[in-house]
């Protein structure tokens, strides 16, 4: 099955309980309505809040890059030895 | 017992794209060769016509190394990544295939956590992540990083794909999987990291994870611009219809 099906699958259940919730009137018909004004809303909030949270939970790794400084010198003196051509810098 | 069989006769592919890579491709050989003692494998370098004589660099690393181990697959100029690993992939004779950029934004030395990684799970496919704990970037500004988890929240909503980095491309593959993906997706730059992911995770591929750092590019920049963002949403919108 595709996944945009998948999706839209969800999205037709979700709108089917919508509308029963609209003809069975528990809750009062004005709050109803409002309903998917608050889904999408919410959504947009929990997206909001993930790049929010994986922004700051951001993995970051500076020793890394003074590693990578220490293997390139030693790369470099190796293939030096063995008269690699890789430049004079 | 088949398991036990696959680990003595496994050999690996490495295969690495190049363009104008000359420094590079030297240090991540030195270093490919540095951290895989006691394993049977490979590298394939696919060099797309670069005028600043990687080339070169790549006869005179056969000549240390051997031309056994380091085989070189040039193209006569720029022609795509995907093709790039399709091109590597004919000269491959390993059962598995690493993929691996050439510009030390992936190190070398996480290899043997990839392979251990498979060799424990039976995995189809090992994939870098940058987005655990163990992993991370380094050079990236606020500014990147906010893109980078807008499009990771994005993407996780509407594709589901099961992988936490999904446009990372340090992978190692069963080679007919690969094979099999590689014929199958038709997405270009990073993007096509992106299909190839979510492609085998739809086939129901087994796919492992490892944590990688990620250095971005010491020599020279590194590039994301605008086109690159609507790239990126028309491949989530095609992968939307087409996975």
């Amino acid at each position: 099955m595709k996944h945009i099906v998948k999706i839209l699958s969800i999205l037709v259940a979700v709108a089917a309980m919508w509308i029963g919730l609209l003809h069975i009137s528990i809750v009062p018909k004005s709050q109803t309505w409002l309903l998917p004004l608050y889904l999408i809303i919410s959504l947009a909030c929990y997206g909001l809040l993930m790049v929010g949270v994986g922004l700051m939970r951001f993995p970051t790794c500076p020793q890394e890059a003074v590693l990578l400084q220490q293997d390139v010198v030693e790369a470099k003196d190796f293939l030096r030895q063995k008269g690699v051509d890789i430049g004079s810098d | 017992m088949a398991e036990k069989q696959e680990r003595e006769k496994s050999k690996f592919s490495i295969i690495v794209p190049t363009y104008n890579e000359r420094l590079n491709i030297a240090l991540v050989v030195y270093l490919i060769f540095k951290h895989l003692r006691d394993i049977d494998f490979e590298i394939i370098v696919v060099d797309d016509g670069s005028p600043d004589g990687t080339q070169e660099i790549v006869k005179q690393l056969q000549q240390v190394y051997g031309d056994d181990r380091i085989i070189l697959a040039a193209r006569p100029k720029k022609l795509g990544l995907g093709t790039a690993y399709a091109h590597g992939l004919k000269h491959a004779s390993g059962n598995f295939i690493v993929i691996m950029d050439a510009d030390l934004s992936h190190h070398p030395k996480y290899l043997p956590s990839f392979i251990k990684k498979q060799m424990e799970t039976g995995a189809s496919i090992v994939t870098g992540t940058r987005y655990v704990s163990g992993g991370g970037v380094h050079g990236w500004n606020l500014m990147r990083k906010l893109t980078s988890r807008g499009a990771n929240v994005l993407a996780h909503t509407i594709l589901w794909p099961g992988v936490s980095d999904l446009t990372g491309s340090f992978r190692l593959y069963r080679k007919s999987v690969v094979e099999d993906l590689i014929r199958s997706c038709v997405s270009k730059g990073y993007v096509f990291q992106m299909e190839m992911i979510v492609r085998a995770s739809r086939k129901g591929h087994h796919i492992e994870e490892v944590p990688i750092t990620f250095v971005d590019r010491v020599y020279g920049s590194s590039k994301l611009g605008g086109s690159e963002i609507v790239e990126y949403l028309k491949g989530l919108v095609y992968l939307l219809f087409t996975t």
